[in-house]
């Protein structure tokens, strides 16, 4: 047995054998395609997830070997999306009935022999490069590498790291644990371990060898442990069933009130990503949902998602949560959320720069039509609109006079809708030193603590190395908390936290005797927290 | 129909970083933009056939634009080809 430690994300033991993720060499066959529709829409989805990878890579150099060395993965992207290359690939498909992997490899022939036939020497070594993105097409779309719905059995999955291209296509059911080399305790597969409520060691100096082996990861102490022992095994064991014992105990939870002995409701809410999670929220017995994150709509999507589109996705987390409050935030792109199609310069200090509701107010025509699309939806349940990143009493105005025209022009052509309550996200320390003049403008306040944290003690959450320092407790975060709940109830607006500090539950009862009205939390987290409020 | 004409000062000709960043500018457009040079003309929007025209220092393109937009797109580009090449 040998064991490794690393940093724990999520506490919870899983035992199961390893997956080792890495990628792999591809060869390229020639399939004849009936379904050549269907064999573009593959295409399609593997250059997206092509594109995704390329984006991170830049991201990366450009971090690690400056912009100059960096802009050929950009070029990469914009080969990728050549209309010559991808017509050539459509082309063939259809015409010639063959498998996407061979037409891409085709083109990429084609396309590189082009340059390598130019008596520019330069221009010679492009060839290079148009056959590396037909490489990485071929790669995704074998499966290579990012594919991880081959897996059988459930495994514990073994990476250096995983970016949101990949962690998309996983098979959520068939992941005991992650266990990477890289990542921060805010990185994308943290955050993901924690929805899935799966334990997760990140920093751990992991070995291809593992690959197939059985191991135990414990999120209690953040140890691997690779071919435990007899003694080890049965540890692991009974800690998985004390976790079980304790997860029936919150399931008699359910259906139960979230009132403090003294008699003090707090709404506890959930936080989702996506129009799926909705599922996951009820699950769990969550009272609302305290922040439909919007993203998705525009992440998942190729170019803007139309009104259609949105709304049909509103109204579906509305008419499920049946009447419970849904509280929706508005566009928060920008930062570390990119999409191509937005054509977002690329910014030296992105959590400062702009997203948001700052993008929202510069191409109101982007605000309006998600405005439109959730003020549709308000006639299906109970929804609120909330606007993020606000710094000031003006991009309130600003923002609700937008949404007052929106309903006139509904109102205008008859469609219907309903009053709906309007909050902002208080993330930036502007927000806390304004919350007396901004509670005048709205009905509630949301807490959003990992922008918060980050902004007050000027720490970039995404850079694993400050990771030690980054400190939601810090004091003066939690005396930000105090003062803008003071200034809310003092101006008669409810207020909330709908950031990871919501379901810290070392702070729950702090957060309820400073006076906070609601907590939204990861779906997993709405019975222990509904517990431990319970039992104050 | 808007025109201009540049000789390239850029030693590397139009490569693959600029002809990159050419496309995204001409995307920006709704006008029909094409890069004329030695003899060929192409769509400016295609990044792989910009590229494969090798044009190299000292050659001269002639940019057209045709379109709604076709007058500030001309103005964009142009001060595109200034600035980079």
């Amino acid at each position: 047995m040998e064991s490794y430690t690393g940093k724990s994300i999520f506490q919870k033991v899983a035992v199961g054998r390893i997956f080792y993720y890495e990628k792999n060499e591809n060869i390229v066959k020639r399939n004849r395609i009936e379904e050549t529709e269907g064999e573009i829409k593959r295409f399609e989805a593997a250059k997206l997830v092509a594109l995704g990878q390329l984006d991170r890579i830049y991201q990366k150099a450009l971090k690690e070997v400056g912009e100059d060395n960096a802009a050929v993965f950009e070029v990469h992207k914009m080969m990728m999306e050549d209309e010559d290359y991808l017509e050539s690939i459509h082309s063939m498909v259809r015409e010639q009935k063959v498998n996407a992997e061979y037409a891409v490899a085709m083109t990429g022939d084609n396309f590189a022999k082009m340059f390598s036939q130019m008596d520019d020497e330069y221009m010679k070594a492009r060839a290079a490069d148009v056959k590396d993105i037909s490489e990485r097409l071929v790669s995704v779309l074998l499966g290579n590498g990012t594919d991880m719905g081959a897996l059988k059995e459930p495994v514990i999955l073994v990476a250096d790291d995983l970016a949101p291209s990949e962690t998309v296509q996983l098979d959520k059911s068939k992941i005991l644990a992650f266990v990477t080399r890289y990542g921060s305790s805010n990185s994308h597969t943290a955050i993901l371990a924690r929805t899935m409520n799966i334990p997760a060691v990140i920093g751990v100096d992991i070995s291809k060898e593992w690959n197939g082996k059985m191991a135990a990861v414990d999120g209690y102490t953040g140890t691997v442990y690779i071919e435990p022992d007899f003694d080890c095994m049965e540890r692991m064991k009974n800690r998985i069933a004390e976790d079980e014992k304790k997860r029936q105990l919150m399931q008699e939870l359910k259906g139960k009130e979230t009132v403090t002995k003294a008699g003090r409701k707090i709404h506890l809410y959930a936080n989702i990503g996506n129009v799926a999670d909705t599922v996951s929220a009820l699950q769990n017995d969550a009272e609302g949902i305290g922040l439909f994150r919007s993203e998705f709509l525009y992440l998942e999507a190729k170019d803007f998602p139309s009104e259609e589109e949105q709304f049909q996705a509103y109204k579906t987390v509305a008419e499920s949560m049946g009447g419970k409050k849904v509280i929706i935030r508005t566009l928060d792109i920008g930062a570390d959320k990119q999409v191509d199609y937005f054509n977002l310069d690329k910014e030296d200090n992105p959590a400062m720069g702009y997203r948001a509701i700052r993008i929202c107010l510069s191409q109101p025509e982007i605000f309006r039509t998600q405005l439109r699309a959730i003020l549709r939806a308000s006639s299906f349940g109970n929804i609120s609109i909330m606007f993020p990143m606000i710094i000031s009493v003006k991009e309130v105005r600003e923002a609700k006079r937008i949404l007052e025209e929106v309903k006139e022009e509904l109102k205008e052509k008859e469609v219907p809708y309903q009053d709906v309550e309007t909050g902002i996200m208080i993330e930036t320390p502007a927000a806390v030193f304004e919350s007396g003049e901004l509670a005048k403008e709205v009905d509630f306040f949301s807490i959003g603590t990992n922008d918060l944290t980050q902004y007050t003690l000027a720490i970039d959450r995404q850079n694993p190395k400050l990771d030690h320092i980054y400190d939601p407790h810090h004091p003066a975060v939690l005396k930000a908390i105090k003062m803008v709940v003071d200034n809310a109830h003092e101006h008669g607006a409810w207020v909330g936290i709908c950031g990871e500090l919501g379901a810290d539950l070392t702070l729950t009862k702090t957060f309820v005797e400073m006076g906070l009205d609601e907590l939204s939390v990861s779906p997993s987290f709405v019975l222990p927290v509904r517990n431990e409020i319970c039992n104050l | 129909m808007r025109t201009f004409e540049y000789a390239i000062i850029d030693e590397l000709g139009i490569h693959a970083r600029p002809a990159g960043m050419l496309v995204k500018e001409v995307k920006k457009f709704d006008s029909k933009i094409t890069l004329s040079a030695k003899g060929k003309t192409m769509d400016a929007g295609k990044l792989m056939m910009i590229m494969g025209m090798g044009i190299k220092q000292g050659d001269v393109v002639t940019v057209s634009a045709e379109g709604e937009d076709e007058d500030t797109a001309i103005a964009a580009i142009e001060k595109f080809f200034k600035e980079n090449l």
